[in-house]
């Protein structure tokens, strides 16, 4: 009878840890526990002796894991990157997926395995969605910019705002630069100017 | 002509201007490549990107790729240490609380002294003062080890825990550190945030220490060794034009955009201009030579740093005897050598050096004519002999 597989996951996002631990209860016969506040981390983690601890790759506190490599750190069997040449391009696709695994020394591959299919692919979604939002984000705020910078030529010029955004545009395709790049100019310059 | 692009992480530090100049004032278009800039959002991330090949060169910390050869922490990929990007630049800082504390005492911040600076620690401390400092390989935990060492604060006398720079002032608001060692422009920011007032800049400590190199994958380096004395030898240039104070304003203008620090170009300024402000009292002080780039062989790789940084290395982390000669061919003098002699570059006779010897401004011969070695001395007087270390 093995012990049951103890992991730990670094995430700050509640609904993001939460999605993260259904997937690894489903995936393993695993106890998960969610570190969020990264105060006295090392410790922390450390507390409940982890086999496996997840993070995302872009998390700043990373480094704080650092003490947990050590054989005079926090704990009692220190843990190394999941970077073992068993486990083939898995160390790749998870760096891609954005997940970050510590491994305590001396687990089977084979336990390995299951948990990290599923952290990677339960990263990979979350990353995926952050990036789409970023993406929406970005529209959103070039969007109000250019709006901003037709109101300005409107009042300028005494134009409407279809010869508005029409000079915007064609600014933008004499100069080879994307509309809102000569939207957020004018609307600098107007401000400076102002 | 075509370039050849270049990916390169680093983190956004005062330090990484060798590399954010040599793309920025086309010291890297010159050699016919660009360079692209990849901010981290950690050292493990860098190292990280550096050995699984998402990057082809790296900003890193001195003592990264030594304790990597030496099987200290969680990767074990052969990287190389090409040249030395900065050397100093650190700064010592206490807490709000650890800050008052020493005023009542009537200590004056004089950001000079560390045997007084450690005396009054020694006085107004309850236990073992903690302090943060940003990864567990860097000059900074062997800059406080050996400074706690050798004063009043005892080798005992000190914690140190990993704390990222961005959250070092939560950390000190809960309590969770009681001080920190950090590289600008972290040290200020703290300043400027009311967090606390900075004790000593690391040059206090040693005069000489090399902070962060530039790190390469060792196969990559023997496989493009073409590329590898484009970048190195855009990446001196950009060193060079660092060390003239003329293009300090557009050096901390660059450094500031968004893209790069994201702070404002005063505060980068100090670290440049080694002019800084040590506490929320606006009280500033003056260091030479705060952080070097270019002067007195700054970016030579010299063997005996990395025995130094390994000899330290052992000694916190209690390894196994190494070989020393193995280690120190991290710090690939050789390589330095070869890919910049074309440059023109004083080149050092030697490649190891005694360090913590050199008290005053030395001027050496060299095939080119002569160079001037800086001062390199450790505050306590003691100097280590490469040759002699186990």
């Amino acid at each position: 009878m093995t012990k049951t597989l103890t992991i730990v996951v670094v995430e700050e996002d509640r609904d993001r840890a939460i999605a993260i631990v259904d997937a690894l209860k489903d995936a393993c016969a695993c106890d998960v526990f969610v570190i969020g506040n990264a105060t006295g981390l090392a410790r922390k983690i450390a507390a409940h002796a982890p086999d496996i601890v997840l993070i995302d790759i872009d998390n700043p506190t990373r480094d704080m894991m650092e003490e947990l490599t050590l054989a005079s750190g926090p704990l009692e069997r220190p843990v190394a990157m999941f970077v073992s040449s068993a486990a083939g391009g898995m160390a790749q696709t998870a760096i891609e997926a954005g997940v970050s695994a510590y491994v305590v020394d001396g687990l089977s591959p084979e336990r390995v395995k299951p948990v990290m299919d599923t952290a990677i692919a339960r990263f990979a979604m979350v990353r995926q969605m952050r990036n789409e939002l970023a993406e929406t984000r970005r529209a959103l705020e070039e969007r109000k910019v250019i709006d901003r910078a037709k109101g300005l030529l409107m009042k300028a010029k005494g134009i409407d705002e279809d010869a508005a955004y029409a000079l915007l545009r064609k600014t933008a395709m004499d100069q080879g630069r994307r509309v809102a790049d000569v939207a957020e100019a004018l609307v600098t310059a107007s401000g400076l100017l102002g | 002509m075509k370039h050849v692009t270049v990916p390169v992480a680093y983190m956004p530090l005062v330090d990484a201007a060798p590399l954010i100049i040599a793309q920025e004032m086309g010291f890297a278009e010159a050699e016919g490549i660009a360079l692209d800039l990849i901010a981290a959002p950690s050292w493990s991330s860098v190292r990280d990107m550096l050995a699984f090949g998402r990057v082809d060169a790296a900003h890193m910390l001195s003592p990264v790729p030594v304790a990597m050869a030496m099987g200290l922490g969680g990767m074990s990929t052969a990287l190389s240490a090409v040249s030395v990007l900065s050397v100093n630049g650190n700064v010592i800082g206490v807490g709000t609380p650890l800050e008052d504390r020493l005023r009542a005492n009537g200590y004056g911040f004089d950001f000079a002294d560390p045997v007084a600076a450690a005396e009054a620690l020694a006085q107004v401390r309850d236990g073992p003062i903690v302090f943060g400092v940003p990864f567990p390989f860097s000059m900074h935990v062997e800059l406080l080890r050996y400074w706690s060492r050798a004063t009043a604060l005892g080798a005992d006398g000190i914690v140190i825990r990993t704390v990222p720079p961005p959250l070092m002032a939560n950390a000190l608001a809960a309590g969770d550190v009681d001080a920190f060692c950090v590289g600008e422009p972290w040290g200020s920011v703290a300043v400027d945030e009311g967090a606390g007032a900075l004790l000593l800049p690391g040059t206090a400590i040693w005069t000489f220490a090399p902070e962060k190199v530039l790190a390469v994958r060792t196969d990559w380096a023997e496989t493009e060794p073409d590329l590898t004395g484009r970048l190195m030898r855009a990446i001196w240039r950009a060193g060079r034009w660092l060390a003239d104070p003329a293009g300090r304003p557009t050096a901390s203008e660059l450094l500031s955009r968004k893209a790069y620090l994201d702070v404002p170009p005063e505060l980068i300024d100090r670290a440049l201009s080694g002019h800084l402000t040590v506490s929320a009292r606006g009280e500033v002080r003056q260091v030479a030579r705060f952080v070097e780039f270019h002067a007195g062989a700054a970016s030579f790789p010299w063997r005996s740093q990395a025995k130094w940084i390994a000899a330290q290395l052992q000694q916190i982390h209690k390894t196994e005897p190494f070989d020393p000669d193995r280690i120190a061919h991290v710090f690939r003098a050789d390589l330095y050598r070869a890919h910049l002699g074309a440059a023109t570059v004083d080149m050092p006779g030697a490649s190891e050096k005694v360090e913590g010897v050199i008290r005053h401004e030395t001027a050496v011969a060299t095939a080119g004519g002569g160079l001037t070695l800086l001062p390199n001395r450790f505050f306590d007087d003691q100097i280590f002999d490469p040759g002699a270390a186990k």
